[in-house]
């Protein structure tokens, strides 16, 4: 029965969380394109957000450019690199650690701003409470899998996830197995972050695909639209 | 030379009467939605006065309009593209709702509802964002009204620059004048270029300014990067909203809601045919005094037969052209330079102009120690101080201002020398460098303003781009959504939503 749900969870789960966030952030782009934005509260209160949403988002896109580039890294180009698993997990844990500890100081000075100051409470839908707590407790989860980690530093246990990771990505039917074994908190960790890619097109988490960064090389200041042109 | 037009507009402050009109029916028939509601893509300011939102004009606090660089380029005040990304996750330039206001209601329904009391009832205000009884309303969209509140605090006006403005806190001193304000549709807009998602554009074929809902993303650079602060965050919707110029009756040849409205007749809208391609070389000339006749001297005479052939050839349609001839935007800005643009200074090249206000002639004048010609007062002794108008026209260059001043006085001197004294003066008219018949020309448009004087608008040509047979049925003028508005009356199983905030009554 355990090894069950450990295979629906961390097996299947992935599938249903990722299928979710494609097909839903597609059929919302497409059907309510008018509800695609950031939700910035920043004109209702400047206070707390300035240095909040800061350190939140700076922590959060390091540690999302970590966990990309950390998981889905084919382990053979790291060995080709001569980069030891000790290595790479102490970097991970270094850099992962203080992107943490900023992102989840950031995200705790958002959730003090959103839950008590009245206009902002006012003016949030569940779903924006909800995803800020579910944001701080991932990282307070991602924070609390670094004791552990110290306590075996040979990247062991930082490349069963890796081959969980890929195994999820290249469909091997195995790929829960890789991870039947680690503590409950990286279990936890993995949930979570699961569920947050589950609720993440039903949720301001969308703006995040529409990062502006072609703006940079976008030609020039001006844009004008011809109808001429839109035939 | 690229031929655009656009649909400009002149307001003749001279006739403004501080009604509001314009203020509140744009906010009908546009603005009267939760999240909102603080915003008024048209308002009315006394001047002086810090202005709505607070201190507007200060760009050194809010980095509105663009700077120009040492190599000779512009680029926007608040920074260049990745300066301007950096300030994505929490933007120093916003405006916070308090510079604005804290939208508010008062509990009307308590006046019907309360029981018996030796004192009335009243109705006291509640927070438009909270629902909480609001204890003191400390702001609202004029909140200097007639020169409300006290003159230190007004005097933070930014055009008081180089005037000794002390003395026009003194009562026997004192001036006042309305500037009624919207999007100024500009040829180099700020907002254009700050939006990192590319949703704002302008239209080349009429000019109008506008952002597309589907595309903005709620960034909040455009805010920012308006020098007049004429872009509103919806902060219910997260979107960003602005003035769209009523472009769907524009569309139709009628005027805009506020123009429509304007019971002192005060506006003015026609076609403007400018060069497109000397945009910026327009808006970068290096001093700023020297912007006014930078944009002047990209505006295109629409009786050059060389101009029309070009912009026929860009695709300007004919029914446009002459309306652009006939147009009183171009009388008042190019044929009598009565009309200013607001702030050339922040280099946007704005196309809502002003007719600058004529004002009494102040008591060392009328004590007769003020040279006074043809019964014509020095405009330098009007009560208005004219670098205050300089400042806020035309960077500060007093000479265009008064010209502008004493042909209006001019116009006034014929015209009564004409109609009282039943005699006409040519030399009133030669002495300012117009002829007797510019100024009847002048009267009949300003003073008289027939309603087909005023507006000169060509319909669009929407057969251009649209099949109009497939918007047979269609929903019309929406949010974006296609026909939804992005909030659902029902949950997703059908049943009524959770109740959106209401302001209840009965709590007192």
């Amino acid at each position: 029965m355990a090894d069950f749900i450990h295979n629906l969870l961390f097996g299947i789960y992935p599938y249903i969380a990722l299928a979710v966030l494609a097909v839903g952030s597609v059929i919302r782009y497409d059907r309510e394109p008018y509800s695609w934005r950031a939700g910035s509260s920043q004109l209702l209160r400047r206070k707390q957000l300035m240095i909040g949403s800061v350190l939140f988002h700076v922590g959060v896109l390091l540690i999302f450019a970590g966990h990309v580039v950390g998981l889905l890294t084919p382990i053979v180009v790291f060995d080709t690199l001569g980069i030891s698993h000790g290595a790479k997990q102490l970097l991970a844990i270094v850099a992962g650690g203080f992107a943490g500890v900023l992102g989840i100081a950031g995200a705790t000075l958002l959730i003090h701003r959103r839950f008590f100051d009245p206009r902002v409470r006012a003016a949030s839908s569940l779903a924006d409470n909800m995803v800020i707590l579910l944001l701080w407790a991932q990282l307070a989860l991602g924070l609390a899998t670094i004791p552990l980690s110290l306590q075996q530093l040979d990247g062991h246990e930082m490349v069963k996830f890796m081959n969980w990771a890929q195994g999820i990505f290249t469909f091997r039917s195995g790929a829960a197995g890789h991870i039947v074994d680690v503590a409950l908190v990286f279990k936890l960790h993995l949930f979570l972050g699961l569920t947050i890619l589950f609720l993440f097109p039903f949720t301001r988490l969308v703006h995040m695909l529409s990062a502006p960064v072609r703006y940079v090389w976008r030609p020039g200041y001006q844009v004008v639209r011809s109808r001429k042109l839109a035939r | 030379m690229k031929v655009r037009a656009q649909i400009g507009k002149v307001l003749n402050l001279d006739k403004c009467i501080g009604c509001h009109t314009c203020s509140v029916t744009c906010k009908n028939v546009w603005t009267s939605r939760e999240g909102m509601e603080y915003a008024w893509f048209n308002n009315v300011e006394t001047k002086p006065g810090i202005g709505y939102p607070k201190d507007w004009e200060n760009q050194n606090r809010w980095n509105g309009g663009w700077v120009r660089t040492p190599t000779g380029s512009i680029r926007p005040r608040m920074g260049g593209k990745w300066r301007l990304l950096a300030k994505i996750f929490a933007n120093p330039d916003l405006p916070e709702i308090d510079d604005y206001y804290e939208p508010f209601t008062f509990d009307y329904g308590h006046l019907q509802t309360a029981g018996e009391s030796k004192a009335f009832p009243t109705a006291r205000p509640r927070s438009l964002i909270t629902g909480k009884r609001m204890e003191k309303i400390e702001g609202g969209p004029n909140w200097e009204e007639i020169l409300g509140g006290e003159f230190s605090k007004r005097s933070a006006d930014y055009n008081f620059e180089g005037v000794q403005k002390e003395i026009y806190g003194e009562f026997e001193n004192t001036f006042m004048m309305y500037l009624p304000r919207l999007c100024e549709h500009c040829l180099n807009p700020t907002c254009v270029a700050a939006c990192p998602s590319g949703s704002i554009y302008k239209r080349e074929e009429d000019g109008i300014v506008l952002i597309d809902q589907e595309k903005c993303r709620g960034w909040r650079m455009c805010v920012s990067g308006c020098p007049y602060k004429k872009i509103y965050f919806n902060w219910k919707t997260g979107k960003s909203e602005k003035c769209i110029f009523c472009y769907p009756r524009i569309e139709a040849g009628e005027p805009t809601v506020c123009s429509e409205t304007c019971v002192g007749r005060i506006r003015y809208l026609g076609v403007m045919l400018y060069d497109a391609d000397r945009i910026e070389e327009a808006a970068s000339a290096e001093n700023v005094e020297d912007l006014y006749q930078a944009q002047l001297d990209i505006f295109l005479d629409p009786n050059d037969p060389e101009v029309i052939a070009q912009a026929r050839k860009d695709g300007v349609p004919e029914a446009w052209l002459e309306s652009a001839r006939r147009s009183p935007v171009w009388k008042m800005a190019m044929e009598w330079k009565v009309a200013f643009p607001l702030h050339p200074e922040y280099r946007t090249l704005p196309m809502v102009w002003y007719v600058p206000p004529l004002s009494p002639i102040n008591n060392a004048a009328s004590a007769g120690k003020i040279s006074a010609h043809n019964g014509m007062p020095d405009v330098r002794s009007l009560r208005i101080p004219l670098k205050y108008l300089a400042n806020l026209l035309t960077a500060g260059k007093e000479a265009p201002v008064a010209d502008a001043l004493e042909r209006m006085l001019a116009m006034r001197a014929y015209m009564r020398a004409k109609t009282v004294g039943g005699v006409i003066e040519e030399e009133i008219a030669c002495e300012v460098g117009l002829t007797g018949q510019q100024i009847e020309d002048m009267y009949q448009i300003m003073a008289i303003a027939n309603y087909e004087d005023r507006f000169v608008i060509p319909t669009g040509h929407r057969e251009d781009a649209e099949d109009m047979y497939d918007e047979k049925g269609g929903c019309g003028f929406s949010f974006g959504n296609g026909c939804s508005s992005g909030s659902n009356d029902t949950n997703l199983f059908g049943a009524p939503a959770r109740k959106k905030l209401q302001t209840p009554t009965e709590v007192f």
